[in-house]
């Protein structure tokens, strides 16, 4: 016998369940407790850059709505830096909470596009949004990026991208141009199952 | 500002799987491809700060911050314990949310219609930051047990959400906390999507006598760990170092 590493395991996730929105997202669960809920504004009044609107649905196995996804995203600012890694505009937060409508599924969300941001080893990533899902049914959240189609050049160099072996899987993460904005579906599974991370 | 740090790699064996076939929901929920496994870069390294602005002293009191004509009814308890991560170390000042059931069972979500009562002086929801040592605490009553549609006969153990952050993005954790000595965790398709007993116990706070409100609230301690970062920075560093 060695000796005993005396690392401690990681708690173990559980489903966040079909009523995450109390505690994430109360005024969504039906009730106003909080003087503020936190994950409402994504990048402040102060952000520069461009402003942009992002809609889309999570679809399950069957194509069906997931309904009750809650929806956690985090980016930097159009400067490409993090909160907490360096200066960003007063009220830039980076990140907050997407809550879909609970009848049709459908959500979106107001931001600043991000700027390109270091990767490893000298690399540069194409302007990119963190997703991170939980809901009923997702016993891990889930963890994807959003890229953006009108960032092509970036795109075809961004190091994460190109290490989706499946080129054709390549554009499941990529949000589609449309006029109000961009649009992004993300599929938990099937023929159109969107790339997800172990990071 | 803080410096990136990779993280160890998160145990997939220690988590459930994403196919839980005893867990209906899981079934057209569950990526069917492999994880596109990446190394940590400053997207999942760097997280959103939370402070002391963010959130108001009352709001870790569920047995008060939502009352309206007086307390909640149920078992009044402490719920506390620290923050660590893999390294042993605290977790300071980072946002810890939880929710809940009633004593009932029922849930305060417009989606909720199980005809356990509404309680009109509880929300079921609150939030903390962990002090500089990672400890964190709570008041609330003891949840109950409820049916749910798995099977025709399914009924969850009594237990919390916990949702927690860290300082990375790749650390963000929601799990569920049961309470020691409840005949039903053994019997739970959610909670037996874990596959090691040793992790399950991990989620089953103790009862904790010592940090009791004598005559007043009993307690529960439910440490939480989040995954540990390498000591070596990973910015500018040589290929292959």
């Amino acid at each position: 016998m060695a000796q005993t590493l005396d690392y401690l395991k990681e708690t173990p996730s559980q489903t966040a369940g079909p009523y995450v929105h109390i505690g994430l997202a109360p005024g969504d669960a039906g009730f106003d407790i909080y003087r503020q809920e936190l994950g409402r504004d994504i990048a402040g009044p102060n952000a520069g850059g461009a402003q942009v609107t992002i809609s889309g649905r999570v679809l399950d196995g069957t194509g069906a709505p997931v309904k009750d996804v809650l929806i956690e995203v985090w980016q930097a600012n159009a400067a490409g830096i993090y909160p907490g890694q360096g200066d960003v505009e007063s009220g830039f937060r980076g990140w907050g909470r997407v809550i879909p409508d609970f009848d049709t599924g459908e959500w979106s969300f107001d931001t600043v596009k991000p700027g390109p941001v270091a990767g490893r080893n000298g690399t540069l990533m194409a302007p990119h949004i963190n997703l991170w899902l939980v809901a009923r049914g997702i016993n891990l959240g889930l963890n994807t990026r959003l890229y953006f189609a009108d960032e092509v050049a970036a795109n075809t160099t961004d190091p994460v991208l190109n290490l989706i072996e499946q080129e054709s899987r390549r554009h499941t993460l990529i949000a589609g141009k449309t006029a109000e904005g961009y649009r992004f579906d993300i599929h938990l599974q099937g023929n159109k199952e969107t790339v997800f991370f172990d990071v | 500002m803080t410096q990136p740090l990779d993280l160890y790699q998160r145990d997939r064996e220690w988590h459930p799987p994403a196919y839980a076939q005893n867990y209906k929901s899981s079934v057209t929920r569950s990526p069917k491809q492999a994880l596109l496994s990446l190394e940590t870069t400053l997207s999942e390294a760097a997280g959103p700060v939370f402070g002391h602005r963010d959130i108001d002293p009352l709001d870790n009191d569920l047995i008060r911050n939502y009352a309206k004509t007086g307390d909640p009814i149920g078992e009044r308890i402490i719920l506390h314990g620290r923050v660590l991560d893999e390294n042993r170390r605290p977790v300071p000042n980072t946002l810890v949310e939880i929710w809940q059931a009633n004593a009932g069972g029922r849930y305060r979500h417009r989606k909720d219609t199980y005809l356990a009562a509404v309680d009109p002086n509880f929300g079921g929801c609150g939030r903390t930051l962990s002090d500089e040592n990672g400890y964190y605490r709570f008041r609330t009553i003891k949840p109950g047990a409820y049916p749910w549609r798995n099977w025709m006969n399914s009924w969850r153990p009594a237990h919390i959400h916990v949702s927690v952050f860290g300082t990375s993005f790749a650390q963000r954790l929601i799990t569920q906390l049961y309470f020691e000595g409840d005949p039903l965790i053994a019997k739970c398709p959610i909670v037996n999507t874990i596959p090691d007993p040793r992790a399950i116990d991990q989620l089953v706070a103790a009862l904790d006598l010592n940090a009791t409100v004598p005559l007043d609230s009993i307690a529960y301690k439910f440490d939480i760990v989040l995954r540990g970062h390498r000591s070596t920075y990973f910015e500018n560093r040589p290929e292959g170092n």
